[in-house]
C-alpha cells in the first residue's frame, strides 16, 4: 500500500515541478496565464485538444462503461471522429478572428461577433454551469484513484479534498504552459499503463481477444451491441451528434485553440488526431474483461471497473503506476477546467460589473476565483450519484447549445440577430436544466411515442428547440427592422 | 475534394445501425467495435487526402 501512495505523491510532485518550470522566464500576464501568448507550435496544441480525449472520463468512466453497459460505451469512440472532421473547417476562422481581435476566452467570441456584452454573461454562465459536472467527474476520479491505491487507508471523501488542494495549487502557479508540459508527461503515461492493461488482462485472462468476446457474448448474449431500446441505436446517433457538435464548445477546448501560433495547427491536428483515439480501443478492452472477472459493480460503482480488475491481478507498485498515470488524467483537464471557469468569472463577468478594471487586476481577480471554483467543485462531488459517463453528457447537453449561435456568427452575413442568440441559448439551457432537474426523458414525457424516438438524447431535444427559438426570433428581428443584419458583422 | 468529408457521417451514423451486433467477430472483435475502428481509420486517410489537396495547406509553411 505504501508503494502505491509513494509513487503517486512523487508523480504529483513531479507535475508540480514542471509547473513551476514551465512558469520561469516568463511574465504571467492575462494573455500568457490563460492562452501562452499564442505561441504554441503543433505538438504542444495538439496535447492540449488530445488531452480532451484522454481525461479521467475516458481512463475511469469509458473503462466503467465498457464493463456496466456494454456497446453503448462505443459511441465515444465514434464522436471524436466526427468531432475532427469537422475541425479541420472549424476551428480555422475561429482562430483568426480570436487572433485578430485579440480575444483570450470563449465568451468574448460571442461579445464580439454579436456586439453584446450582455450575450458574453450568458455564454460564461453556460460555460461553467457545463464546467462544473466536468470538474466533478475529474474529482470523483481522483478520489477513485487515491482511496483505491491507499486501499482503504485514505477515505474517498479526504482523497477528494487533496485532490482539489493539488489541482488548486497547481492551476495557481503555472497557468496553461504547466497544463501543456504536463500533458505531456499524462499521455505518455496514460498511453503505457492502458495499451498494457489492454493488451495483458485479455490474453492473461482469456487466452486472447477473440476469445475474451466470445465469453462475453455467451454469458451475456448482445451486451456487447447496441440493445433495442434504452442506449439504442437512436440514442447512439443523437448521442454521437450531441457530443461531436459539442467538442469544441467548452470554455477549456475553445481557449486552448486560441493558443496555437498558426491555423495550419488544427488543419494536421484533423488528420492525426483520430488515430490518436485508438488508445480508446485498449480502455474498452480493460472494461471488457473486467466483466467476467470482477462482477456486480452496479451504479456509480462501474467507474471503480478498471481499479477493481487491476488490483485482482497485480502487485502494489503496479497499482500504484496505474494510479500515478490516473491521476495526472484528473490533474491536467482538472487544471484546464478550473482555469477557464476562473477566467470566465474573471475577464467576462466580473469585468462586466468593473468596466475600470485592467488586465493585471482581472489576472489577479482570475488566480483567486481558482479555488473558490474548486470548493464549488468538491461540494458537488461529495454529493455523489452519477457515474462519471453521465456527468459528462450532462455537462455536454449544457455546452452544445452554443453550437448554432456560433457556427452561424461564421457566416459572412449572419443572419442570427443578437436577440436570436440570446433567445437560441436560453431556450436550450432552459430545456436541459428542466430535463435535468426532473430526472426526465423523452420515454418519461411521452411514453407513448415510438421507441426510436423515445431513446433520443434530449440534449438534441433542446438543440432543435434551441434552433427554432433562434430562426423564430432572428425572423421577427429582421421584420421588425427592416434591415438584413442589426448583428455586427464577421470582417473576415 | 471535400465533399469525402461526410463519407464519416455516413458511415458512423447512418451505417452502424447495419452492423449493430456482436456475431461474427472480425479480426476478434465483434462487428460493431470493428465498423467503428475502420471509420477511425478511414477518417484519418480521408482527412489526409483532403489535407493534401487542399490549396490552403500550400500557402502556409507546416509546423514543427
Amino acid at each position: 500500500m505504501k508503494a502505491a501512495l509513494a509513487i503517486i505523491a512523487a508523480t504529483v510532485l513531479i507535475a508540480l515541478a514542471l509547473g513551476l518550470r514551465a512558469r520561469r522566464g516568463k511574465d504571467m500576464n492575462l494573455e500568457q496565464w490563460t492562452v501562452g501568448g499564442r505561441g504554441f507550435g503543433g505538438f504542444l496544441v495538439f496535447l492540449l485538444m488530445a488531452g480532451e480525449i484522454y481525461t479521467t472520463f475516458t481512463f475511469l468512466g469509458g473503462s466503467g462503461y465498457a464493463y456496466g453497459r456494454g456497446g453503448p460505451a462505443l459511441y465515444i469512440l465514434a464522436y471524436g471522429c466526427l468531432a475532427f472532421v469537422m475541425s479541420y473547417w472549424l476551428l480555422p476562422p475561429i482562430w483568426r478572428y480570436a487572433r485578430d481581435h485579440s480575444l483570450i476566452s470563449q465568451p468574448d467570441f460571442f461579445v464580439s461577433k454579436y456586439d453584446s456584452h450582455a450575450l458574453g454573461v450568458l455564454v460564461s454562465v453556460v460555460g461553467i454551469v457545463a464546467l462544473i459536472p466536468y470538474m466533478v467527474l475529474q474529482l470523483k476520479g481522483l478520489g477513485i484513484i487515491v482511496a483505491t491505491a491507499s486501499y482503504g487507508a485514505i477515505s474517498s471523501a479526504a482523497a477528494i479534498w487533496i485532490g482539489a488542494a493539488v489541482v488548486t495549487a497547481y492551476v495557481m502557479v503555472s497557468g496553461v504552459r504547466g497544463s501543456a508540459w504536463t500533458a505531456a508527461l499524462k499521455d505518455g503515461a496514460i498511453l503505457a499503463v492502458v495499451v498494457f492493461l489492454g493488451i495483458y488482462l485479455p490474453i492473461h485472462y482469456y487466452g486472447g481477444f477473440g476469445a475474451m468476446f466470445a465469453a462475453i457474448d455467451q454469458a451475456k448474449p448482445g451486451f456487447l451491441a447496441l440493445p433495442a431500446r434504452g442506449e439504442s441505436i437512436a440514442w447512439f446517433d443523437s448521442t454521437v451528434v450531441l457530443t461531436a457538435l459539442g467538442f469544441y464548445m467548452w470554455p477549456h477546448t475553445f481557449g486552448s485553440l486560441y493558443t496555437a501560433r498558426h491555423e495550419g495547427v488544427f488543419r494536421q491536428n484533423a488528420i492525426i488526431l483520430p488515430l490518436y483515439q485508438l488508445i480508446l480501443l485498449f480502455v474498452f478492452f480493460v472494461g471488457f474483461a473486467a466483466i467476467l472477472r470482477v462482477p456486480g459493480l452496479k451504479g456509480p460503482e462501474i467507474d471503480l471497473a478498471l481499479f477493481r480488475v487491476s488490483i485482482q491481478t497485480f502487485d502494489p507498485w503496479v497499482i500504484g503506476l496505474i494510479g500515478a498515470a490516473g491521476v495526472l488524467t484528473a490533474l491536467v483537464p482538472g487544471s484546464m477546467i478550473l482555469m477557464a471557469a476562473a477566467t470566465l468569472l474573471a475577464n467576462n463577468i466580473y469585468r462586466v460589473m468593473h468596466r475600470a478594471a485592467d488586465d493585471d487586476h482581472i489576472a489577479r481577480t482570475a488566480r483567486l476565483l481558482v479555488p473558490l471554483v474548486a470548493l464549488v467543485a468538491v461540494w458537488f462531488t461529495l454529493q455523489g450519484g452519477e457515474t462519471i459517463v453521465a456527468l459528462l453528457l450532462m455537462g455536454y447537453a449544457f455546452v452544445t447549445q452554443l453550437f448554432p449561435a456560433l457556427l452561424m456568427s461564421l457566416a459572412r452575413h449572419n443572419p442570427v440577430t443578437r436577440t436570436g442568440a440570446f433567445a437560441g441559448i436560453c431556450v436550450g439551457v432552459a430545456t436541459v436544466a428542466a430535463i435535468t432537474l426532473t430526472h426526465s426523458t423523452l420515454a418519461t414525457l411521452f411514453p407513448t411515442w415510438p421507441d426510436a424516438v423515445k431513446d433520443i438524447n434530449v440534449g438534441i431535444v433542446a438543440l432543435v428547440l434551441n434552433v427554432v427559438a433562434l430562426s423564430v426570433v432572428s425572423g421577427i428581428d429582421h421584420a421588425l427592422s427592416g434591415r438584413t443584419s442589426p448583428a455586427k458583422r464577421s470582417p473576415s | 475534394m471535400r465533399f469525402l468529408a461526410v463519407l464519416p457521417f455516413l458511415g458512423i451514423l447512418v451505417g452502424t445501425p447495419f452492423v449493430n451486433r456482436v456475431e461474427p467477430l472480425i479480426l476478434g472483435l465483434p462487428l460493431i467495435l470493428a465498423w467503428l475502428l475502420l471509420w477511425i481509420l478511414l477518417t484519418s486517410a480521408i482527412m489526409a487526402v483532403i489535407y493534401l489537396t487542399d490549396p490552403a495547406n500550400r500557402r502556409e509553411g507546416t509546423d514543427a
